[in-house]
């Protein structure tokens, strides 16, 4: 193993120019003030949206049980602030499509009642406790996925995990909130990944941060020896928090194509959901609420803010001072693979890194001309593909040649379409081929 | 909850969104960016032109350029295209640039519309425009015009140095005093003369070429000469000869990230391994490896032509590859060929190949193990 003074990192990637984080990385993080109405997202996760468990017209308390899990691959979801359920009805959700989601009224007490009890010991606690509070509290994967924490905590037999990594790369341009997370709670972080490091009884433990974030690792440092977690320094390069090349910097290994990190040796874990475990075990309180980063060129005042679930885009912003002009874009998460938004409305979710307000004239959809083969897409691919080729065979309607060039090891990080000088829709093209090929595998499985 | 100062926030009504999808942010890199880069690069030899072989080659360059980028206008025009677009993104410009560059400086004026027909509609737009074509654009007029019109592609003129100052007989026959004699002291209207390499093929046709001929090149390669052809001071095309001005457009290049660096100096190393090899074992084949580095079109052709990213392989193997097969077939074309030049035709042979090479030097994906056997015992 590198000794963890070096700095790794993996081969491909781009370095975004001007990543605007320095928008948001100096300023504190901000508590937002309580709103009239918060819209609480049932489908947060990945897998099988939670059932409700509250009617309309039902009076709740902050952290009361709002919507139970359904199955294994889900997780509960838990009132931001205590008020009356005033209905349960479709909004807009996060991926473009209507989605159910709890409309809860608040009262402005934000009187809180917590379903479980902290577990001040938890070096000694039982591990199927702790398991059991991952569970309850419905903690998922903060970085962006939201898978939920409690599946990748119980590895199936024979598989052997050795090594517990701590997602702090926050490659992603313009979002500081991990950063501000760790450089302000540095103990939060380094505690959560000491509480998993418990529960899957895994001594070597890593925080992997991008040396841009010096402060935080400092901070960071201050508490790694207690908790015996040791700090890997990551180059500055996206897609550095990717988790296959985070394994790959941190331990050199590779995770073979197709297969999990699990199978490697090395589950890996966000920052953020770390601090969020740390709440659950030792102050007892489920995950509602997590840091934001709202910014963009047009943001009159960019920061990081402490929202709610279920927050709306639009009050967010409002608490950042508003806009300077009308955006363009508006995207949840990072600007290489976040998502762009249809309106202001849409609430804030577990997974929501970031609000990040594009201006108009960066807004608009290119015009492609063709490709020139220049080959800097293949250069910039973490995944040693060339999407160039990928893309001309999906756009010839050939799904078979790029499934037999590897189609499915892409993970979207967006790096071939940033540096592409003819910005051909290489990703849509992807995911469109990826759609297609489901499809087609769920076809001659029906058959 | 209302703020205090709520009524001074302005806030997005969302009428203007976009969707689109991820990433939302761009390099900023383009078409019309890349190829205004390869144009910086040729100016140190557009300059170098002009001052060599005189005005006539700068006129020449804007001349071929233009009648290129109006080729191109009147294609979209016909074909329905949208004309400023395929324009403005300047790579018909540098065609035209990149053409003029292996005409010589005496061209009659009907050649270079001749040539930007060949370039950019036999071989740009009929594959389909920009991306497309197969074969580098330029490269196909060059070697088109070559065939069709050799008298006026191959009529030489000295350069500035050679009517100074005195050149062996082989290359220049009308040196000053020469010409004197020849025109009963009245000076001549226009001079021609060879090329080095031309010089090197008519070397090779009259004389033995038995391998002992040793002093079959002397005239060609000794230092004096190559140090002249170092500077340029040779005929040839106008973009081929000067050597500093080509490997200053290289650095050019290589700095803006518009090249492979591996693609000319593994084109040029090829180049200078298999002659200096046969100039070693049979001096009386090839001349010296530095004459076949600064003769010809063979910096031009490796540092501008054979880097085409539209026709050149695109992973680093791929390149590595291409390169290599290019420095083949230049060496053997200029020893063994019955033209004195190779470059062109090495460069368009290997072209052919980049789809294939493409297949051949893929990339192993990121954590993919390659299966040994087929294992069919499940099935």
């Amino acid at each position: 193993m590198k000794s963890s003074r070096n700095v790794m990192t993996f081969a491909g990637g781009i370095h975004p120019h001007g990543d605007g984080k320095s928008l948001t990385c100096y300023t504190p993080v901000q508590n937002a003030p309580l709103l009239d109405k918060y819209f609480v997202i049932l489908a947060q996760n990945a897998g099988k949206p939670p059932i409700p468990v509250v009617k309309k017209g039902d009076r709740v308390k902050k952290y009361q049980l709002l919507a139970a899990a359904d199955g294994a691959v889900s997780a509960n979801l838990h009132s931001p602030t205590s008020g009356i359920v005033s209905n349960i009805r479709d909004i807009q959700g996060t991926h473009g499509v209507p989605t159910s989601a709890i409309e809860i009224s608040a009262d402005g007490l934000d009187e809180a009642d917590s379903p479980f009890a902290p577990i001040p010991d938890w070096r000694h606690a039982d591990v199927d406790i702790l398991k059991q509070r991952v569970i309850e509290a419905g903690i998922v994967g903060m970085g962006g996925a939201s898978f939920p924490t409690h599946v990748k905590l119980s590895p199936p037999e024979g598989k052997s995990v050795d090594t517990l990594i701590l997602n702090g790369a926050e490659c992603e341009p313009y979002l500081t909130a991990d950063h501000r997370l760790m450089q302000e709670f540095p103990e939060k972080v380094i505690r959560g990944a000491a509480i998993l490091g418990r529960i899957l009884n895994i001594g070597n433990i890593f925080v992997g941060v991008e040396i841009n974030k010096l402060d935080a690792i400092a901070a960071l440092e201050h508490y790694a020896g207690d908790y015996g977690v040791k700090i890997a320094y990551l180059r500055v390069r996206y897609p550095q928090g990717s988790e296959k090349q985070l394994i790959n910097a941190i331990t050199g290994r590779t995770v073979r194509s197709g297969t999990l990190p699990m199978d490697s040796g090395c589950i890996v874990q966000n920052v953020a959901t770390c601090a969020a475990l740390d709440d659950a075990v030792t102050l007892g309180i489920p995950s509602v609420e997590r840091i934001v980063t709202v910014t963009g060129e047009v943001v009159v005042k960019p920061g990081n803010f402490k929202l709610k679930i279920g927050t709306p885009a639009l009050e967010a912003v409002r608490f950042a001072g508003g806009i300077t002009e009308e955006p363009g874009k508006l995207v949840f998460g990072g600007p290489m693979m976040g998502f762009a938004q249809r309106s202001f409305q849409v609430p804030v979710c577990k997974n929501t890194s970031g609000i990040l307000l594009i201006p108009q004239k960066q807004a608009y959809n290119f015009e492609s001309s063709g490709c020139i083969h220049c080959g800097r897409c293949v250069q910039g691919c973490p995944m040693n593909l060339v999407p160039c080729l990928l893309s001309t065979a999906i756009e010839a309607g050939r799904f078979d040649l790029a499934a037999e060039n590897h189609i499915m090891d892409c993970m979207e990080c967006g790096s071939c379409a940033y540096v592409c000088p003819d910005h051909r829709p290489l990703i849509q093209n992807v995911r469109h081929a990826k759609a297609e090929l489901r499809k087609q595998m769920n076809a001659s499985k029906e058959k | 909850m209302t703020d205090v100062d709520n009524d001074n926030i302005k806030l997005p009504t969302g009428e203007k969104l976009v969707l689109s999808s991820s990433p939302h942010l761009s390099s900023g890199s383009s078409l019309r960016k890349i190829m205004g880069g390869v144009l910086l690069a040729l100016i140190p030899q557009i300059a170098a032109s002009a001052w060599l072989f005189g005005m006539r080659a700068l006129f020449i360059i804007f001349y071929t350029a233009v009648c290129c980028v109006a080729a191109e206008a009147l294609w979209c025009k016909l074909a329905d295209k949208d004309v400023w677009r395929n324009i403005s993104d300047c790579s018909a410009c540098v065609t035209g640039v990149l053409l003029a560059m292996c005409l010589p400086v005496t061209v009659p004026l009907y050649v270079p519309p001749l040539g930007a027909i060949l370039a950019i509609w036999l071989a740009k737009q009929v594959y389909g425009g920009i991306g497309n074509n197969p074969f580098n654009p330029a490269l196909v007029a060059r070697v088109g015009l070559l065939i069709a019109l050799p008298a006026a592609m191959t009529l030489w003129t000295p350069s500035r140095g050679m009517k100074q100052t005195n050149y062996p007989e082989k290359q220049l026959f009308y040196t000053a005093e020469n010409i004197k004699k020849i025109n009963n002291g009245e000076p001549l209207d226009g001079v021609s003369c060879a090329t080095p390499l031309g010089v090197m093929k008519s070397i090779e046709k009259i004389t033995d070429r038995s391998f002992k001929a040793e002093d079959n090149f002397t005239e060609l390669d000794s230092w004096e000469m190559i140090s002249r052809y170092a500077v340029g001071d040779r005929a040839g095309c106008l973009g081929e000869t000067c050597a500093p001005a080509l490997i200053l457009g290289f650095f050019i290049l290589v700095i803006l990230n518009l090249i492979n660096w591996k693609v000319p100096v593994i084109f040029i190393g090829t180049v200078m391994l298999i002659t200096g090899t046969v100039n070693a074992i049979w001096p009386g084949v090839s001349p010296n490896p530095l004459f076949h580095l600064l003769n010809g079109g063979l910096l031009l052709g490796a540092i501008f032509m054979a880097t085409d990213m539209v026709t050149s392989p695109i992973t680093g193997r791929g390149c590595a590859v291409f390169a290599c097969g290019c420095g083949i077939l230049t060496s053997v074309i200029r020893l063994w060929g019955n033209y004195p030049e190779g470059v062109s035709f090495a460069i368009l042979f290997m072209n052919a190949l980049v789809p294939l090479i493409d297949r051949w030097c893929g990339k192993r994906p990121f954590g993919f193990v390659p299966k040994r056997e087929k294992v069919n015992a499940h099935e």
